[in-house]
């Protein structure tokens, strides 16, 4: 019952977090900028041509007309059309939420992979040099500019060794000679779908890159809450029992102990999602890869309001079922959660 | 110096110099940077793009600028940009969370649910969305970045005045009368005033690298001034045949985050804090 109640009231808050974000939104993108009108009208627009654009927009009618407007067209996923290229911006975002979604998954499995063994190696060597060395790693991780470390891996991974694949989502030659038929919008999904093995190995190094930039942070935190997780469970009375039982010392760490200090893992999946899709906007310009990210920097150079705003709605919808998601789970493994 | 050791460790008191060397870099940016006239923003097309050498320490940039004297300049607008937003976030976040916390039914109902949507953006993303907005500029980005910053203070003031409120001075202040604003501004803010004050300098770190993307991403400080992610992103050009002029500000700003992060992490170890996410 208490769960059930708990459940509720977050479903209700996201709710409400929802209105708030979209009048956010709508303030910044429509009532902040000096002339939505004169952007929209286009190049050196005339007079007359802001005028129809101001009736176009409906900018004349009161605030709160227009907020119920623009509301009501985001919650039916009618984002309007771009100033700049004129195209449907919910067609646009057909095309690049996947790549961004596809990112943030791929570089989520990444933190979790590197962050939880090097955790649970520095909670058992506690206070030894691995344990120093993982916490340094864990620190510089959070330190380091994201648009930086992009560039240092580009030049390692791409310039001197050569192994990997400087930028993009797919080879020219795949993408132009031989395109897969899109489905799902997930390159690695569609070339299985198509059986294309080797558009899914191409597809896979192109991902390498741009996922460990934005794996690097979650990563970080990850070891460091799987370490302190890993520690107080090693003290516990069933962990000393092992050990007096002669098990060893692996199957003791990722047998016996883990599987208890796993509650971190589901925070790092939510802040490493959150992370990876808001990382994108300089992530995705760096690596030239063909996702949201990259769409919302073209339309901050060119003023393009719709598309910005259509884009931090979608993130922000993306982020905040994440964490309802993540809170419900938690709940559902922990029931304590609920009560607190 | 040796309390200082004892109390940060070695980590944080070589973190804690690193970061008062570049206050006095910044202080002093006139008296130390080279070309002083470079880092101003003067060209110096002659010697451009040439490499680190005995002239130019750490190369030169497209405009032929000494990359070291544009870096000492840099400190300034970084530091005063981390600070700035800092200041900002405090100045919203601080009332919010005083007011909530002291008041608490449903004024704090309504303060906290409004302070969650701002917590339910992506940070950098409704930074960029404010920036764009706004229009590029140093007091621009500012504002930008602590639009998404100042929830995290009302959250830590609010969590602080909760403790306060139950304590008897408090309480023997409200029996004799004393006005509510009275109570807060002279009882409870200053005793909120240490864990906030040191939360609030470790925060400059995480504060000017987020400066450091929005000015990377074209949104900060306009040219000429020299600004450090302005720099990693000019240099993108030129990368990786002419390295210097990317690398020498990036690890700049990684140097400087990284003494922030582990000046931050030897202050938890003596006290037990929790850290928080940021872009």
């Amino acid at each position: 019952m208490e769960l059930l109640r708990y459940i509720l009231r977050r479903t209700f808050l996201s709710a409400f977090v929802l209105v708030g974000v979209t009048f956010l939104v709508f303030v910044v993108a429509q009532v902040v900028p000096s002339d939505p009108a004169a952007l929209y009208a286009g190049p050196r627009p005339t007079a007359e041509q802001i005028e129809k654009a101001r009736q176009e927009l409906n900018l004349d009618a009161p605030l709160p007309a227009r907020f119920a407007t623009f509301a009501g067209a985001m919650a039916s996923a009618d984002f309007g059309i771009s100033y700049k290229s004129r195209r449907l911006i919910a067609e646009d975002l057909r095309a690049y939420l996947p790549a961004t979604l596809e990112l943030a998954i791929f570089s989520t499995g990444l933190a979790l992979l590197i962050g939880i063994p090097f955790g649970v190696i520095a909670a058992a060597r506690q206070g030894g040099w691995a344990d120093r060395l993982c916490s340094f790693g864990s620190i510089a991780a959070v330190a380091m500019p994201t648009f930086f470390l992009a560039m240092i891996l580009q030049l390692i991974f791409a310039q001197w060794l050569g192994i990997l694949p400087l930028s993009g989502r797919l080879s020219r030659e795949i993408a132009i000679s031989a395109p897969l038929p899109m489905v799902t919008g997930f390159n690695l999904i569609d070339a299985l779908i198509a059986g294309r093995l080797e558009a899914f190995g191409d597809a896979l190094t192109h991902l390498i890159l741009p996922a460990l930039t934005l794996a690097s942070y979650p990563a970080g935190v990850a070891m460091r809450l799987t370490r302190s997780a890993m520690i107080e469970i090693l003290e516990r009375r069933h962990i000393v029992a092992a050990r007096a039982l002669g098990l060893s010392e692996p199957r003791i760490l990722f047998g016996h102990a883990l599987p208890n200090a796993m509650g971190p893992a589901l925070t790092v999946i939510g802040l490493s999602f959150a992370y990876a899709l808001t990382g994108a906007v300089l992530i995705e310009i760096i690596f030239a890869w063909p996702g949201l990210g990259r769409y919302v920097s073209e339309a901050i150079l060119a003023k393009d309001f719709p598309v910005i705003a259509a884009v931090t709605m979608v993130v922000t919808i993306c982020y905040v079922v994440m964490n309802l998601l993540i809170d419900i789970t938690q709940a559902l493994v922990d029931p304590r959660v609920a009560l607190s | 110096m040796k309390k200082l050791v004892q109390r940060l460790g070695w980590p944080g008191t070589v973190a804690l110099i690193i970061i008062l060397v570049f206050v006095l870099v910044a202080l002093l940016a006139p008296w130390i940077a080279p070309y002083p006239l470079q880092g101003a923003g003067g060209p110096n097309v002659a010697a451009k793009l040439s490499p680190p050498s005995a002239d130019y320490w750490l190369g030169t940039d497209h405009l032929g600028r000494d990359i070291l004297s544009r870096i000492v300049y840099g400190t300034r607008v970084s530091l005063t940009n981390g600070m700035l937003i800092v200041a900002f976030s405090l100045l919203i976040g601080l009332p919010i969370g005083l007011a909530a916390g002291y008041f608490g039914g449903w004024i704090d109902e309504a303060l906290m649910r409004g302070t969650d949507v701002f917590l339910a953006f992506p940070a950098l993303l409704l930074a960029v969305l404010m920036a764009a907005a706004l229009g590029p500029g140093f007091l621009n980005s500012v504002i930008a970045v602590a639009v998404t910053w100042w929830p995290w203070y009302a959250r830590l003031a609010r969590a602080e005045v909760l403790v306060l409120r139950g304590q008897p001075y408090v309480e023997a202040a409200q029996l004799s009368g004393v006005s509510h604003w009275r109570i807060i501004l002279r009882h409870i803010l200053p005793a909120t005033g240490r864990p906030l004050t040191v939360q609030a300098a470790l925060d400059v770190g995480p504060a000017l690298l987020t400066a450091a993307a929005l000015s990377f991403l074209g949104l900060g400080v306009l040219p000429p001034t020299a600004d450090w992610g302005q720099m990693v992103d000019a240099g993108r050009k030129f990368f990786p045949a002419r390295w210097w002029y990317s690398a020498m500000p990036g690890l700049t700003i990684f140097a400087i985050a990284l003494a922030f992060s582990v000046l931050g992490d030897a202050l938890r170890d003596r006290k037990g804090g929790t850290g928080r996410a940021s872009a």
